[in-house]
């Protein structure tokens, strides 16, 4: 999971972060009803009142976790939701908040989030306050106060003073405002470690998913084994065929008519030259030959020198992909640049191939066209990109407010197979 | 005309080998691999290679590659790629250094031995031979972003003879009409597209060339 960096205004990170301690104290108050809840179960009493408050429990958390991605860009597993509602008896809805891992992670959040995210965000607006009093009231009363008074570590008891004091004030609010946007990241990512799935639910997830991708990645397989079957069939084979039956009538007509045999021969030079066209395109289809020979970079470079709109293609990998992700992302940017030459209205494409951090290739396809793409109105294009990456972990990401420009950012997490090799 | 030729399959090799010689023409190395194809560029300094794009030991572009190389250290080496399928890129690629004498054919065209000879003849005489299906994908490009709009249809046709590096004989034999008309033809592409004219067949087709690519 990847922290997006996300840039808050340090003034907005003060306001969340004042949010954020006020709602520690709701965390406090639910937290210490489920505590009731559980220690009143001996006696009966608590299992009309365990259900409920778990469940503003994990209202609270989902918040929270909620707000992690907004604020931070930290995005945090959810844990499997509470079954209660389906649960007949109170004993059993009491038992499936208590056989839920999801519900005692919130629990020890509930008492942890107070004291030490509560604590945490409460530095900044310290700072704050503290700098707000240093700057704006010890000017005022400094006089007033006799003998000095103490501002941090400047006894204020001259104007020299008074001015330090309010410099040094000015600069706890600066520091408190800019490490704000700091500090809301450490609390989200606190939260992470909290408030995460526990790691049973993230593997049967991910074993779901799998299984999914897999599916569908066999489905996408046998449909293109198909396709390839019926085009052989239907093409390359039968001008084979009519090839070798207008070679046999010809060589039947040699001795008798030699002039229609040398039409027929002519003819099937003809028939062997479409065959070919045939396979060729077939080939193109499966895996297109410079990508075999060049790789990603080059390919898409041919795939720009077909385009009828302006293509600019930067290419910064060092080196070789496995092959099954090359394919998927060139046949990926096909169907991309087809669609910017179809829809977008646009006179130039830009493709950017990168390879990040050591594992993550990502191609930014960006066009100054009129945006406005939607993925939910019909065309398959983009869905079939999707489902295409998604066996590969891959994700797409599509940016097209109305009026342009639009931006398509595919990530597929893969490592570099082989460094780039100069041939000869 | 002495020729090296290189070609991984057998039986495409020895074809070659036999309708090349057939048209009296000298096979001086007949090779199967990059390594050897590039020694034999080297050594031999034959008056053309003809050159399969893909060969071992990678199976990749290594015939382009030992061709664009041993052009590197002999420029000019006339040479003709032969491949199962045309790209651009590569095309782009050969014509590059802009000394000529290289062309770039479907390697089906060999099917019409009369044909194939004739741009043998023609990339060792220091011309340029480009695959029709290069061209076509040049002009439709060209269409496509209206930079041949204002040619007639027959403008058209020349364009994309000349485009193939013919000569202008050669173009009004295929159109039958006369040479003059060609010439007409021809200075009045030139003025349309604003490519200043040559005599030279092989800075035509560059000419054409660089302006579709644009």
């Amino acid at each position: 999971m990847t922290d997006h960096g996300v840039r808050t205004r340090p003034w907005t990170a003060l306001v969340r972060c004042q949010l954020l301690s006020l709602y520690a104290f709701a965390v406090t108050a639910v937290g210490g009803l489920v505590v009731l809840a559980l220690l009143l179960l001996p006696v009966g009493a608590g299992f009309p009142l365990l259900a409920p408050s778990a469940r503003a429990l994990r209202s609270l958390s989902d918040r929270a976790r909620r707000r992690a991605a907004d604020w931070s860009g930290i995005r945090i597993s959810p844990p499997e939701p509470l079954a209660v509602d389906g649960a007949a008896s109170r004993r059993a809805r009491a038992a499936a908040v208590l056989g839920n891992e999801g519900f005692w992670r919130d629990l020890a959040w509930a008492w942890l989030e107070p004291a030490t995210g509560g604590l945490l965000v409460a530095v900044p607006l310290a700072l704050v306050e503290y700098g707000a009093f240093g700057a704006l009231v010890q000017p005022l009363v400094w006089r007033r106060l006799g003998d000095g008074n103490w501002y941090a570590f400047v006894l204020v008891d001259s104007a020299p003073a008074m001015l330090a004091a309010l410099v040094l004030g000015l600069a706890f609010i600066a520091a408190g405002a800019y490490g704000a946007p700091a500090v809301l990241r450490l609390h989200a990512r606190w939260g992470r470690r909290l408030l995460s799935a526990p790691a049973t639910t993230e593997l049967r997830r991910r074993v779901s998913r799998l299984t999914e991708t897999r599916a569908e990645a066999l489905d996408i397989q046998s449909a293109e084994l198909r396709r390839i079957e019926r085009d052989l069939h239907d093409g390359a084979q039968a001008r084979l065929v009519a090839l070798g039956m207008a070679l046999d009538r010809a060589a039947r007509l040699v001795d008798t008519d030699p002039a229609a045999a040398r039409d027929l021969l002519s003819e099937g030079r003809e028939t062997s030259a479409r065959a070919l066209r045939d396979l060729r395109e077939l080939v193109r289809g499966i895996h297109p030959p410079v990508l075999a020979d060049r790789g990603l970079g080059d390919a898409v470079r041919s795939l720009a020198l077909d385009a009828f709109l302006d293509v600019d293609v930067v290419d910064r990998l060092a080196g070789r992909l496995p092959a099954p992700v090359e394919s998927a992302a060139y046949f990926a940017v096909n169907e991309l640049l087809a669609n910017a030459a179809k829809h977008s209205g646009a006179h130039g494409v830009s493709v950017l191939l990168e390879h990040v951090g050591g594992a993550l290739l990502r191609i930014t396809v960006a066009d100054d066209g009129r945006g406005g793409a939607d993925e939910s109105a019909g065309g398959t294009g983009l869905r079939g990109v999707r489902r295409r990456l998604s066996t590969f972990d891959g994700i797409l990401v599509l940016r097209s407010p109305r009026g342009g420009p639009t931006t398509v950012t595919l990530e597929i997490p893969c490592a570099l197979s082989s460094p780039k090799t100069s041939s000869c | 005309m002495r020729v090296v030729l290189a070609e991984d399959l057998f039986l495409l090799r020895d074809g070659l080998v036999r309708t090349l010689q057939d048209h009296g023409c000298e096979v001086v190395a007949a090779v199967d691999n990059g390594p050897a194809l590039l020694r034999a560029l080297l050594d031999e300094a034959p008056d053309v290679a003809v050159v399969d794009v893909r060969l071992p030991p990678t199976f990749s572009d290594e015939g382009l590659q030992a061709a664009l190389e041993a052009r590197r250290r002999r420029p000019g080496l006339p040479v003709l790629v032969l491949s199962q399928y045309v790209e651009q890129l590569y095309a782009n690629e050969l014509l590059a250094d802009g000394a000529g004498a290289v062309g770039y054919l479907l390697k089906d065209r060999v099917t019409d031995t009369g044909q194939f000879v004739d741009a043998v003849r023609r990339v060792a005489g220091g011309g340029t031979v480009m695959d029709p299906q290069v061209i076509a994908r040049l002009l439709a490009r060209g269409d496509a972003r209206g930079l041949t709009d204002g040619l007639t249809a027959r403008e058209h046709d020349v364009l994309e003879l000349m485009a193939e590096g013919r000569s202008n004989a050669a173009i009004a034999g295929g159109l039958h009409v006369s040479e003059s008309a060609v010439a007409k033809h021809t200075a009045s592409i030139f003025a349309k597209l604003r490519i200043g004219p040559s005599p030279d067949d092989n800075r035509r087709v560059l000419a054409v060339l660089a302006y579709l690519k644009r």
